[in-house]
């Protein structure tokens, strides 16, 4: 690890401000990837902002059909919330199967989002129950939210405040984990929402995507049958030692299957 | 049997400190004025070092010195040795290209190390190596072991040829070839034997200080064999006289082998303390342990076994290809040879067997013996070809081996290929292993998946190895650089507490207990005032160290031949005391009595006595209760069983789960089930590691390590093991005191067959042939729709 100067704000403000002032500054939230990276010296930043002092982006709040997230809220308290398991079970049993008790204890939705791991599990969340991102500057649709490999729609200096998720009618998280690092080789959020099924897949490819054909079959019968012989193309999902495009083509037809059948 | 003698489940003793966290391991240490040394390593699989300019490093903050290959070369260190000489078809010595301990013109792996940056903190090392300006021509690279024969093979040693280090035979190949002329059915497989990273929790670390007062080197390092550690260094690298070099393995996490080795890093921080005049300390971060522990397995190999009309083995043949990394390192040429052919014959009575093995350089991190080391790899050749037999004839596959076993009653038991069996009872283990797997209920269960979608199969593996290495003049005739016996030392204090001294260490094994266990048993001692002791040449008698299943059977023999000189040299004393004859005294339980009388004294007493000799035959008997004693192995042991694995695939997803996995071993006697059970569990598990999750994988084009961190080398975790069923065969060993035959190695030698087989098995009705390791829910799955496809096409 290389020197850096260390802050720790107490409001989105300041911490906006250190950012700002900083050579080449980064926001800390977790640092599930950020600390692996700094300890590997394959990052040297100037500052680091940390951003666990900053009360406003704590905390889970309920309001009808709506549960809104802060930014530093940890994957734990997320998977430990009876108000989310109540209003959206789909998110609660997504958080619950994050990485292992260490990480959700320390990894956060703020961080994991904004650092877009094409292997994270929240990005199908965001997506698949059509998720709201609420910066310091603006709201941006989930939809809209994840721009490729890493890269998100945020801006120098724009910082995620919270999330708001609609409750669907029904959803279900279903993934299946690389064998050795345990992140999703392949998680597919199914949800059948008010405006419409949802279906988002995360692992498979550089970046979380819908995938269309499912989700007209499922409009019109929600059932795992409903999609048994819809292919996904494996062109442009990832390809490494642990599976070919191809196979992970397939396992988004498994998964999401698997998944319509757990909706609840 | 007492509470805590022979047969008890005495809970580990050393467990206390590992625990608590009070254990001192090498990164532990802390010495007065202790700098730390970093390893620059090539980024390249393969490339000429044109130039290094180090000027910047050398005078960056905290800098002590910075080495180079140049600077190791002119300083005369030597070459790292391979300590076995294997003889090729012509009886030519292996090829032994130079393995300098920092690269000099030439970096040929990932990981090689480049130059040496000693400074007074860890990060300033570190900083100062990434100002090393390093220039290389980058060459074209080779990785895959069966590639790196081709002519157009790139090429790593102008001492090695066509990248061939040996073209090893054993075995009659003219009978073989007549009776496969014979046979009413062969059966063929192709076999790739995974290459393993060994991953001990501890990673390799080492702390060296060199006094210049009294001119002595003290080494801390994690080895599993300080003396031989100590000796290579000294009488072919270094050159520091042995009595100048103290080595020091201290508390050890776990080593599978790659403890056994001599690295550049231990080596060079040896030479540097004296240069820099400073204690250096190195412990490997986790990636550069990936990169430059000394790796496991990787073969690739065709095999045949000819049958007559009835099942019975005529002949084997076995071609196989052993991938030796870029350099040889400390026992790298005997793994894939006389710990790999010689065992092929395994339980049965296959009169004849040939096997050739070529091994090759290529540019990959050296491999060497990794838990198992040529076994494993023997009895995955041999029992996938057995069952391979068996689908191929429709013969159950238990009734097939059944009628292959070699009998009860006959050994001794010539093998075909060296090794002399001194007892087994290979009928016994299978008859407990299938009544434990339920073996008789398969096809009920085979039927239960199927309802629910999915593939279920079992799988056999009865494996057999040659343990308790070794008898010297044996493996002096086979090429070994040492002798291997081993050492102990059984030493009384006043007070009537033990000190016992071995030269077998122990990273994880138990030995603290165990031999604690044995010296209570043959003393009368209760544990609690027993101390084994290991680890420290200054104080520890010579030992040979800890490796191939051997600590018991040779170390615990050694132990036990200490017992017998104390109680020996106790029966002279007790005659004294009780005014007896010598001959008339028995010792039992501690104590020790004249035949027939109510006259005894306890062996404290005796042990007081030699001490404090007041009243003691000085004229006869030298004072104090110290006995030395050396054991060398008169055969090899055999450990044997047969492991039974059942598999559930997933077809959609191609998740292969264990659904049960069942061993009976034969360990001969066995001294505390508890560490026996700990020992079979963890082989177990990293033989499934093997099977289904490890892998190491260079890249083919660049020669790139793939798998070099937990991102993408799968260790087998909690959940990916189910609870195993263990039993017992016992055969006790009939050569040494103790009967027994060593457990560290049977899991990991006889798991990976039975899982394959199972997987096998499992495929078999859906139309999958072959699938090798790892086979991972991505294999699995391709291997079924290249069947599918296959079928279809039909």
């Amino acid at each position: 690890m290389y020197n850096f100067d260390y802050h720790r704000p107490k409001s989105v403000a300041d911490a906006v401000a250190a950012l700002k002032k900083a050579s080449d500054g980064k926001l800390i939230a977790g640092g599930q990837t950020l600390i692996p990276t700094l300890k590997q010296r394959l990052a040297q930043p100037s500052d680091l902002i940390d951003l666990s002092g900053v009360a406003e982006l704590q905390g889970i709040k309920v309001d009808g059909k709506t549960v809104t997230i802060g930014a530093m809220t940890k994957h734990a308290e997320v998977a430990n919330s009876a108000d989310v398991a109540k209003t959206i079970p789909a998110l609660s049993e997504m958080a619950k199967v994050i990485g292992d008790p260490q990480v959700r204890n320390v990894g956060t939705l703020g961080g994991s989002i904004a650092n877009a791991d094409p292997a994270a599990d929240y990005p199908a969340a965001i997506v698949g129950l059509g998720a709201t991102v609420k910066t310091n500057e603006r709201s941006i649709a989930g939809d809209d939210f994840f721009k490729g490999i890493f890269t998100t729609a945020l801006k120098e200096g724009e910082l995620i405040v919270s999330v708001s998720f609609p409750a669907p009618e029904k959803a279900a998280y279903v993934k299946f984990r690389n064998p050795a690092s345990r992140f999703a080789m392949v998680g597919v959020l199914v949800a059948k929402t008010a405006s419409g099924v949802r279906v988002a897949v995360t692992g498979a490819g550089p970046s979380v995507f819908r995938v269309k054909a499912m989700e007209d079959a499922l409009a019109k019968d929600f059932s795992a049958k409903a999609i048994e012989g819809v292919k996904v193309p494996a062109s442009g999902l990832n390809s490494d030692i642990h599976g070919s495009a191809e196979y992970r083509a397939h396992l988004v037809n498994v998964m999401a299957r698997r998944a319509v059948e757990a909706a609840k | 049997m007492g509470e805590k003698g022979i047969g008890a489940r005495v809970a580990r003793k050393e467990d206390q400190r590992f625990l608590t966290g009070n254990g001192h391991y090498t990164d532990d240490l802390q010495r007065n004025r202790q700098t730390y040394a970093f390893f620059l390593r090539s980024p390249h699989a393969h490339a000429k070092i044109r130039k290094i300019d180090a000027a910047a490093a050398k005078s960056a903050p905290g800098v002590l010195a910075v080495f180079t290959g140049a600077d190791i070369a002119e300083a005369k260190v030597g070459s790292l040795i391979c300590g076995w000489v294997v003889k090729d078809k012509n009886g030519e010595p292996h090829k032994a290209p130079p393995h300098p301990a920092l690269a000099l013109d030439t970096v040929r792996h990932v990981g090689d190390p480049v130059a040496m940056v000693i400074a007074e903190t860890a990060a300033q090392a570190k900083d100062a190596a990434e100002t090393i300006a390093v220039d290389y021509e980058e060459l074209p690279s080779v990785v895959n072991p069966a590639k790196a024969l081709a002519k157009s093979a790139p090429q790593l040693h102008a001492e090695a040829p066509g990248n061939l280090c040996y073209d090893w035979e054993l075995g009659d190949k003219a009978a073989v070839d007549a009776a496969f002329a014979k046979a009413a059915h062969v059966a063929k497989v192709d076999l790739v034997n995974n290459r393993l990273i060994p991953n001990a929790m501890e990673p390799r670390a080492a702390a060296a200080e060199y006094d210049a007062g009294t001119g002595q080197y003290t080494l801390w390092t994690t080895s599993q064999n300080p003396h031989v550690t100590r000796l290579v260094l000294s009488a072919f690298v270094l050159g520091i006289p042995e009595h100048k070099l103290r080595v020091i393995a201290p508390d050890v996490g776990g080593g599978f082998g790659s403890k056994i080795f001599i690295y550049s890093e231990e080596t060079l921080l040896t030479w540097a303390s004296a240069k820099v005049g400073r204690p250096i300390k190195w412990t490997a971060e986790r990636n550069e342990s990936f990169v430059s522990d000394a790796h496991g397995r990787d073969h690739v190999t065709h095999a045949e076994l000819a049958l007559d009309k009835d099942g019975k083995f005529l002949a084997l043949k076995v071609d196989t290809i052993a991938n030796m990394g870029a350099y040889l390192s400390t026992f790298a040429t005997a793994v894939p040879t006389y710990l790999y052919g010689t065992l092929l014959a395994g339980q049965y009575t296959t009169p004849a067997i040939h096997v050739n093995v070529k091994s090759v350089f290529t540019n990959t991190a050296p491999v060497d013996a990794y838990r198992g080391a040529g076994r494993p790899e023997a009895t995955f050749v041999l029992e996938r070809i057995v069952e391979q037999a068996a689908r191929d004839l429709k013969i159950d596959k238990a009734e097939l081996r059944r009628r292959n076993f070699i009998a009860t009653d006959a050994y001794p038991y010539q093998t075909p290929v060296a090794l002399t069996y001194d007892s087994g009872n290979y009928a016994g283990a299978m008859s407990k292993a299938l009544e434990l797997a339920d073996y008789a209920g398969f096809e009920k269960r085979r039927a239960e998946s199927k309802a629910k979608g999915k593939l279920r199969g079992i799988g056999l593996s009865a494996y057999i190895e040659a343990c308790g290495l070794a008898p010297s003049a044996v493996v002096g005739s086979l090429g070994a650089g040492v002798g291997q016996w081993e050492s102990a030392q059984v030493r009384f204090n006043p007070t009537g507490n033990v000190q016992v001294y071995t030269g077998s260490h122990s990273h994880g094994q138990g030995h603290e207990t165990t031999f604690a266990q044995v010296v209570s048993n043959h003393l009368g001692v209760p544990i609690e005032q027993i101390e084994v002791i290991h680890g420290d040449t200054a104080s520890v008698p010579f030992g040979m160290g800890t490796y191939g299943s051997r600590s018991l059977a040779v170390g615990g023999s050694a132990i036990v031949k200490a017992c017998d000189k104390i109680v020996a040299k106790g029966k002279k004393i007790a005659a004294h005391m009780l005014e007896a004859s010598a001959a008339d005294i028995e010792f039992k339980d501690g104590t020790f009595t004249v035949a027939g009388t109510d006259k005894s004294v306890p062996l404290a007493g005796v042990v007081f006595s030699a001490y404090v000799p007041h009243n003691y035959p000085l004229n006869e008997l030298e004072p104090g209760m110290d006995e030395n004693a050396f054991y060398d192995p008169a055969n090899f042991t055999y450990p044997a069983g047969v492991h039974v694995c059942e598999v559930e695939v997933d077809p959609d997803t191609g998740v292969a789960s264990i659904a049960k996995f069942t061993a009976v071993d034969d360990f001969g006697n066995i001294i505390n089930p508890m560490i026996v059970e700990g020992q079979v569990h963890g082989g177990i598990g990293q033989g499934i590691g093997q099977a289904l999750l490890e892998h190491g994988v260079y890249d083919e084009k660049s020669g790139q390590l793939l798998s070099g961190s937990y991102m993408d080398y799968t260790m087998p975790r909690a959940d990916d093991l189910p609870s195993f069923d263990v039993g017992y065969q016992i055969t006790p060993c009939p050569h040494n005191p103790l009967g027994v035959k060593g457990c560290g190695e049977a899991g990991a030698i006889a798991a990976p067959a039975a899982v394959m087989n199972a997987i096998h098995d499992a495929l078999a009705p859906v139309g999958v042939q072959s699938i090798d390791m790892p086979a991972t829910p991505a294999r699995v799955w391709q291997a079924i729709q290249q069947a599918n496809t296959k079928m279809a096409a039909e």
